[in-house]
């Protein structure tokens, strides 16, 4: 901004001398992010770019080439009923995960922050779903959800309830898919919180003392406004997340039974690598694409102008 | 200097066809695997062997994850110009690969009479999946069927001959009533029986509408009949072993837990692969039975699991070499073998005739139901457009599973799919 400015505020004023000098250090900048600028033009503007173009084409086969169909792919979409289903399971699953997982982080951190005998303990214990890989916690969630013997219906059971077919049921798959993500996600982000209320000084807390504010007027006008650079952070990780998180999908339910925990990116998925159709494939990834750089921009416009940064 | 220019050309020359004479050509091989056991010791010692005995061939063998991720690499590398000499891949997945011009036919390999009886020699079920077009496009190499595991305890407990499982639709559903315990409060604690529905239920199903006498896909893959009246009576006897006999679990059946929920006895009577029958063995701690599936108005079962496949873009020496390997690994002595350390089924009746194999079969005699069932097997439902078709049945069955629609509605609308799907390819 500094550079930029110097050079066409005020043209006049500059002598030309001044204005080679001004134009090398331009130079000298792009040069540097020259390195960065090439990666993200090839792993990241350009397939972005080149994703809307293949969307416009047919899925090319064997001996036929993609030619342009226009938006016959779009046209596809409106009509296809499992992208709506997708399309609304992933509104449900990013609506519960979401506020979720952040209220359980901001909790749980609150709680190790306290100066409290195992407090190590109760952190990695926290932390652990966070370190270990989806696909194997999905396999073993399986054996959690499963009818008869699996531990959330031995608990059942012993409290007098019915069992429950918690993945094979249209009803409930979806909710104990999402609980599975709120499970990994929580302690992921109460290590971002607890960083924060680390950074806090101790000077509020004893202010609040000494005024004797409860604690939970403590949290809500001083430690939450303080956090909300983080909250800010953790929720666009959150958001990105709620689009994101698919393994457990193919492992615990495939998106049965019926489509019933089907997630957008799931489908995608199905779409490009298991059906082979690129065309398709390519305007899910423009809708998806589309749909993040939406709430991202939103996110950045207009949360972050109400966030008090220090 | 022209004299030296030759001379260094002629040099050059020479050095070629010294290092094309020194030079193995290299055969990558990626396989995926699908059943537990040390699978990729395995391989990579076959390609040793063939290695050794072959000079002028390096098979490399890659182990590639799942089928379905070994159909992904195999693809994304075919498309970008490079695909491995060969794979092992789901022969349900030929006419994907035949449409995507990625394979070569096997026929284009075979030119003695050796060759031709080598074609000859495997089990006619497990050709089918590998043929269209007059083409034979992949050999059987690990291939499996569907079969029935009881639990012979259970069975004595009920009160049943714990030596003769049901064999028929009808005695399916009453041995299932005799063996379906409830305890106090009205909670099942074992189930008559068990079919899993999730992931890939149009497999099991199969099973059903074998018996029932319908065949889902005809042989071209350009048509389906998941609305035929006998596809419907069989999805039907499925819902109501569940909704109307109370016999089977209901919903959605996860494929992963039904051979943990027969080892904890929470299943008297399970259908699912025979190549689960290593992994049960290990772990029963009771007695069970291995049988073929209970027949209908004729007895039937689909066969599974993967075929052997050479690529296009492969050069022709590679091709060649990939070639001689399929051979190399489906002799009867190495199909025995591969079938006793992984419960896969052997794949030519020779095997069968092997010393090896006949001594592990006087051992332990479940290991032949799955040869035995061979000739009553039908090929997988596989299509054009394979995985969206099949698609369109899992989603009918498993709405039909769950209640959200009837049986007859959710195969109409399955077939309204499929033939909406299938239309390009009806020329």
């Amino acid at each position: 901004m500094g550079l930029t400015s110097c050079l066409f505020d005020k043209p006049d004023a500059l002598g030309s001398r001044q204005l080679m000098q001004t134009l090398r250090l331009q130079i000298y900048a792009y040069l540097l992010l020259l390195p960065a600028f090439i990666f993200l033009v090839g792993f990241t503007h350009y397939p972005a770019l080149a994703t809307l173009f293949d969307s416009l084409m047919s899925t090319p086969r064997g001996s036929r080439p993609a030619v342009f169909v226009g938006l016959d792919n779009y046209q596809g979409m409106i009509e296809d009923p499992i992208f709506w289903k997708s399309l609304v399971n992933n509104f449900w699953f990013a609506l519960a995960t979401i506020p979720i997982s952040i209220a359980l982080s901001i909790t749980m951190a609150l709680w190790v922050n306290d100066k409290m005998t195992g407090r190590q303990f109760l952190r990695m214990s926290y932390f652990l779903p966070t370190v270990l890989p989806m696909i194997a916690v999905a396999n073993i969630w399986i054996f959690f959800y499963t009818p008869g013997y699996g531990l959330i219906n031995q608990v059942l059971q012993a409290f007098g309830f019915a069992g429950q077919n918690w993945l094979g049921d249209p009803t409930l798959v979806l909710g104990s898919v999402t609980v599975v993500a709120i499970w990994k996600e929580a302690g992921f982000f109460m290590i971002f919180y607890l960083a924060a209320l680390q950074g806090l000084s101790p000077s509020y807390k004893e202010a609040a003392a000494l005024e004797g504010a409860s604690s939970w007027y403590f949290f809500r006008r001083v430690q939450w406004p303080l956090l909300m650079p983080t909250t800010i952070f953790v929720l666009v990780n959150a958001l990105i997340n709620a689009f994101r998180m698919v393994d457990h999908i193919i492992v615990m339910t495939k998106g049965g039974p019926d489509n019933a925990s089907s997630l957008l990116l799931f489908y995608l998925y199905e779409v490009g690598f298991k059906f082979w159709d690129q065309g398709y494939a390519s305007a899910l990834t423009a809708v998806l694409l589309a749909l993040l750089a939406f709430v991202g921009l939103l996110q950045f416009f207009v949360l972050d102008r109400r966030t008090h940064y220090r | 200097m022209k004299h030296m220019l030759s001379r260094i050309a002629l040099m050059t020359a020479g050095l070629c066809t010294s290092a094309a004479v020194l030079a193995k050509t290299d055969i990558s091989f990626y396989f995926p695997v699908a059943v537990g056991g040390p699978i990729t010791k395995t391989i990579d010692q076959y390609a040793a062997d063939f290695n050794k005995e072959n000079a002028d061939y390096n098979v490399v063998p890659v182990y590639s994850g799942t089928y379905q991720e070994t159909i992904v690499k195999v693809l994304t590398a075919h498309k970008s110009g490079k695909p491995p000499t060969a794979a092992i891949l789901l022969s349900t997945d030929t006419f994907t690969l035949a449409d995507e011009d990625a394979i070569s036919p096997i026929d284009s390999f075979v030119k003695t009479d050796v060759d031709r009886e080598w074609l000859k020699s495997f089990f006619p079920a497990f050709m089918l999946n590998g043929q269209f077009g007059n083409k034979t496009w992949g050999v059987p190499f690990q291939r499996s069927t569907v079969v029935l595991y009881w639990n012979k305890d259970a069975f004595k407990e009920a009160g049943l001959d714990p030596n003769t499982p049901p064999k028929t639709w009808a005695e399916t559903v009453s041995m299932g009533q005799k063996l379906t315990k409830k305890d106090a409060s009205g909670n099942v604690n074992q189930w008559g029986i068990q079919v899993p529905s999730s992931g890939f239920p149009y497999w099991l199903f199969q099973g059903f509408s074998t018996q029932s006498g319908a065949i889902l896909a005809n042989a071209e893959g350009n048509k389906v009949q998941y609305d035929d009246p006998k596809v419907i009576q069989a999805l039907t006897y499925w819902v109501e072993l569940s909704r109307k006999h109370g016999i089977h679990p209901p919903g959605v059946v996860e494929w992963g837990t039904t051979p943990r929920d027969f080892l904890e006895k929470k299943a008297a009577m399970i259908w699912t692969t025979t190549g689960n029958l290593t992994n049960i063995r290990a772990n029963a701690k009771f007695d069970f039975g291995v049988a073929m599936l209970p027949a209908g108005t004729r007895a039937g079962s689909p066969t599974g699991g993967g075929n052997f496949f050479i690529f296009k873009k492969a050069t022709t020496a590679e091709q060649e070499g990939a070639y001689k390997f399929a051979k190399w690994l489906t002799q009867p002595a190495r199909a025995a073998q591969w079938s006793i350390d992984t419960g896969y089924v052997a794949v030519s009746p020779a095997a069968y005739e092997t010393p090896a194999l006949k001594k592990y079969a006087a051992d332990f005699p479940p290991a032949l139901v799955a040869r035995d069932q061979l000739p009553f097997a039908v090929a997988e439902l596989s299509t054009h457009d394979n995985q969206r078709v099949t698609k369109a049945l899992n989603d009918g069955l498993q709405a039909a599973l769950t209640g959200t629609k009837t049986p007859e509605q959710a195969m109409k609308d399955a077939q309204a799919e499929a033939t909406r799907l299938l239309r390009p390819f009806q020329k």
